[in-house]
């Protein structure tokens, strides 16, 4: 067996993981300065997991075996879900593993456990977010998976590897289906991320607050495994939108030389896209919580609509 | 295997004789999940071998019974098979107090309907088929009214019964069809003729709506959300569980064997009714208050995505894409097999709690994790399958089924290419909310605050119980991580049904599933669940020994508000506001709100299904209608009726003259 791959998928997990909270730290800086505010240091999300790894654990009463499973499964799956994805290269011995829509699955076992924890404890909080939670998952998730369908179509393959070869190697040209695509992936992302306009990750104690609400009962290290899990999600929606509508600059299998340059490349669309999430976020004002399924119906009928061009212009020449 | 079909029967007999000596009685159920198992055992085996048939001397003359095992049957004998012996395991804990009159009786009814469902795989001409098929319906109806006494449940019961009839009628129109081209109702006769397209359709068509009466298709799905939930919780389970797949077998046997020229549109009918119906039954499940009613209506929306698979797969079948066709095939046989095990293992949970609590509203129950471990763990198992997520057996079938959607476009007709993606979309809609309702289930029974104080005294689940909820979980778990082992099994069928199988693709690494090649899509779910569990293992150990697990246990938080009570917990109703919210246009909602100034107020809403308006009232209206009419015939008076008989001689010797 090569070790070689292996030792390349690991390092590259290990650097994804560790790497995640610095994400969530520039999109916050980039907030803060487009508010005015002086922003906080880009290294703040790490003091604070560090902080919270440090406090004891405070578990509410009749909290279940479940409510302190749910932290590691969450985080465990999401290290699985961040080395599925194509990072700097193409190729690696756990992309076969789960296709799109086993990542999909993926994600939506994550949130499962997520939404029942936080009914575990039994309070009102808790079991709001985890049915606010879910209505909007159940929405997000057909409008994630008919995005991931139309590269699918075009590349002949749900294999993510192979997407991204082909969609790497294909000349620029544009696609009026990935266009949809495009467009309703944002959309999907800002809902399952908890981001403005669905859900706003700055406040804690509000009536309407989704994830907050979720994790309410979570203190110390189980808290801070979920917050390292959530800046985690948005590295893997980030660097999927990167796989599928950006691919160029990634390495292919074995092309060991481009590797640095497409590590430099990855960290630039990353530093891009957290941008102009933050600018999104600034523009945007957050919807009412009986809005939100219209948000996401909108989404879920572009990529609907991508499928149906998709098909009408002829299967992807 | 007609040697277990008659032990069954016999076990019945002798629990009937037994009577009412409740504990006798109970002790008997293991030995018919002995033979249940040998029966999976046996039909496992079977589905390697050649069809062997048998002509027993018995039914009318000059048409004796035959009989068949070939690959078909032998899989859904081998579901049928698997699903009881964790039933029956589980019944001889669950009949151990008094749910029903006489516990003989009821163990009677119960192998006599496993019985029945068996002959009903094995029969292979007409006749045995419906004798089997009625038994089955009558057992059924027996065991749905064993606890007679409410009137709700004679009522679900007559319903179940009306259906259960009007489908068989159709079904026997549909074998008169048959029959009528080959000259015999014997099955191999059917295969042997090449019957024209139009009678061909006008059969499928029969057998679309006598089938789809049992399982559940939309429109002919009112009874089953009444009647699955009215029987004892393990014959619910068999009900959902295995009874609606001997619908499922029928069909493919009708369409796929019996009429060897599938046409597009009887496949484009099928996967647009599947789908339709598949959507229906999630959005009802969602605003069910009712544990068992959630359940069944569950198992309407599974029952059509295997549906909406059979019908891609004759889509695939009619342009001879063969490939493809044995790829959606599989994914709604594989569907079947997973639905049953998840199905009747959350239906005997439902079992248990009643069991523990008397309570089946969703509203009165909550946190049983700490009062019944076993049970909220096992059925943690089937939530997780049933909602569609890896590395459990349901994800791997609705996997394989959206494979099979993204081939489609391979399609030769361009019409058909359109309405694939919104196919796909409805699919995927029906599999994202079968998790909002299965969180919902699992998080309202069993985690939270019990809502009634009543809970605090409920008993975990006993040993026989206990053990026929770890045997379907343990299936669960084996189906989803090692499902190249079940395909490869399954493709038997398929090569039987269609002449080719998937073969080669699935005769690779057996760590990963690979539909087409695996560049085009694959999946592991033996290393899915591998890295998780590394991962998670290597994060706790990490954590551990960074950190000090310092733990401390207080009031719950929820925001510092200080008087919480567990009525205050998100409840069912509430759950399913949202939903009702969103497809508001197709419930019947009924509601009051109450007064501001009310110093009690009291909300009510009731949700209903507009067909039930639509469609089954006027029709029961015209009956009675009807039947008022020809009532007016009858006086009770001889005198007329000798009129009668007078005036009707004379009509036929005028017509006999003519």
């Amino acid at each position: 067996m090569p070790i070689l791959p292996f030792a390349s998928q690991f390092l590259e997990t290990l650097l994804a993981v560790l790497a995640a909270p610095l994400l969530i730290g520039w999109v916050n800086q980039c907030r803060a300065w487009l508010q005015n505010r002086s922003a906080p240091g880009l290294l703040q999300p790490y003091r604070v997991i560090r902080k919270l790894f440090r406090k004891e654990s405070v578990l509410a009463q009749n909290a279940s075996p479940l409510f302190r499973l749910t932290p590691y499964v969450v985080f465990g799956s999401m290290i699985l879900a961040v080395s599925i994805v194509p990072l700097v290269a193409t190729g690696l011995p756990l992309s076969p593993v789960a296709d799109v829509i086993a990542l999909v699955g993926l994600l939506a076992f994550a949130r499962v456990f997520m939404a029942l924890a936080a009914m575990d404890v039994g309070t009102a909080f808790g079991s709001l977010g985890a049915r606010r939670e879910m209505l909007v998952a159940a929405l997000a998730e057909p409008a994630l998976l008919m995005v991931f369908f139309m590269p699918s179509l075009i590349a002949q393959s749900t294999s993510l590897t192979t997407i991204v070869e082909t969609l790497a190697h294909r000349p620029f040209a544009l696609y009026p289906s990935l266009a949809f695509a495009a467009v309703a992936f944002v959309m999907v992302l800002l809902a399952e991320n908890a981001r403005i306009p669905i859900d706003n990750p700055a406040t804690h104690l509000e009536l309407t607050m989704i994830h907050e609400a979720m994790i309410l009962e979570y203190s110390g290290r189980h808290l801070a495994l979920m917050e390292w899990a959530h800046a985690l999600k948005l590295v893997i929606y980030f660097t999927i939108g990167i796989a599928l509508f950006l691919p160029w600059g990634i390495a292919e299998a074995g092309n060991w030389i481009a590797i640095p340059l497409a590590i430099v490349a990855l960290a630039v669309k990353l530093a891009v896209g957290g941008a102009a999430l933050a600018v999104l976020e600034s523009v945007s004002v957050k919807l009412r919580i009986f809005r939100a399924p219209e948000f996401l119906a909108t989404a879920f009928l572009l990529a609907v609509l991508g499928m149906l061009t998709h098909v009408l212009l002829g299967a992807g020449t | 295997m007609l040697g277990i079909v008659s032990f069954w029967l016999a076990l019945g007999v002798l629990g009937l004789s037994l009577g009412r000596e409740r504990d006798g009685v109970r002790l008997l159920y293991p030995a018919s999940a002995i033979a249940s198992g040998l029966v999976a055992w046996i039909a496992g085996h079977a589905l390697f071998l050649p069809p062997a048939s048998l002509v027993l001397p018995l039914g009318l003359p000059g048409l004796p019974f035959h009989l068949r095992l070939d690959s078909l049957s032998a899989f859904f004998l081998f579901v049928l098979g698997l699903a009881t012996t964790g039933v029956s395991l589980f019944a001889t804990g669950y009949f151990r107090t008094g749910a029903t009159a006489s516990p003989g009786l009821t163990f009677l009814q119960y192998h006599v309907f496993i019985a029945a469902m068996a002959l009903v795989m094995l029969a292979d001409d007409a006749y045995l088929f419906m004798v089997a098929w009625e038994t089955m319906a009558v057992s059924s109806y027996f065991l749905v009214t064993s606890d007679h006494r409410h009137e709700a449940i004679r009522g679900a019961g007559f319903l179940y019964l009306v259906v259960a009839h009007v489908g068989a009628i159709t079904l026997l129109l549909c074998f008169g069809v048959l029959q009528g081209f080959a000259g015999s109702y014997a099955f191999d006769a059917v295969r042997g003729v090449a019957i024209p397209p139009v009678w061909a359709s006008v059969a499928f068509a029969l057998a679309l709506a006598g089938f789809g009466a049992k399982a559940g298709f939309l429109p002919l799905h009112a009874w089953l959300p009444e009647a699955h939930p009215a029987a004892p919780s393990p014959v619910s389970a068999l009900m959902s569980g295995v009874m609606l797949k001997t619908a499922i077998y029928g069909l493919l046997r009708v369409s796929l064997d019996l009429l060897h020229t599938p046409s597009v549109a009887w496949g484009v009918s099928a996967l647009g009714i599947g789908l339709v119906t598949a959507l229906f039954g999630v959005m009802f499940a969602a605003v069910q208050t009712d544990m068992k009613r959630l359940l069944a209506y569950s198992s309407i929306e599974n029952i059509g995505i295997v549906l909406a698979g059979i019908g891609l797969a004759i889509v695939f079948h009619a342009y001879g894409m063969h490939a493809l066709a044995a790829l959606a095939l599989l994914a709604a046989l594989y569907h079947c097999l997973n639905h049953a095990i998840f199905k009747s293992l959350l239906f005997v949970s439902t079992g248990a709690v009643m069991h523990a609590t008397a309570q089946r509203s969703l509203g009165r129950l909550g946190g049983l994790i700490h009062r019944m471990p076993w049970v909220a763990w096992t059925a943690l198992v089937g939530t997780l399958s049933i909602a569609g997520l890896p590395p459990l057996n349901g994800f791997v079938s609705e996997w394989l089924l959206l494979q099979a959607f993204l081939l489609s476009p391979e399609l030769p007709n361009s019409y058909l290419r359109m309405l694939v993606p919104v196919a796909t979309a409805a699919l995927v809609l029906a599999a994202a909310f079968a998790g909002y309702v299965m969180v919902k289930f699992f998080g309202v029974v069993f985690l939270g605050q019990p809502r009634e104080p009543s809970l605090q005294d409920a008993h975990d689940a006993d040993r026989w119980q206990r053990a026929g909820m770890l045997f379907l979980a343990a299936w669960c778990v084996v189906l989803g991580v090692l499902p190249v082992f079940a395909l490869r099994a399954l493709d038997t069928v398929t090569a039987f049904l269609l002449g080719t199988g998937l073969g080669d693709a699935l005769s690779g690494d057996w760590l990963f599933v690979t539909p087409a090649t695996a560049e085009r899509a694959s999946y592991s779910p033996m290393l899915f669940l591998a890295v998780i569990v590394g991962a998670l293992a290597a994060v706790y150990l990490f954590v551990r020994v960074r950190y000090r697990m310092r733990t401390r246990r207080g009031a719950a938080w929820d925001c510092g508000f200080p008087a919480q009570t567990p009525r205050m917990q998100d409840t069912a109703e509430g759950f399913g506001q949202p939903i009702k919210q969103i497809f508001e246009p197709f419930f019947r909602i009924e509601r009051s709100m109450p007064d501001p100034f009310d110093t009690a107020p009291r909300y009510w809403s009731r949700t209903e299904d507009r067909l039930w308006y639509g469609l089954y009232l006027p029709v029961g209206r015209a009956v009675r209608w009807l039947s008022a009419l020809v009532a007016r015939l009858q006086h009770g008076r001889i005198q007329w009726y000798l009129i009668y008989s007078f005036v009707t001689l004379l009509a036929l010797l005028v017509l006999i003259r003519v």
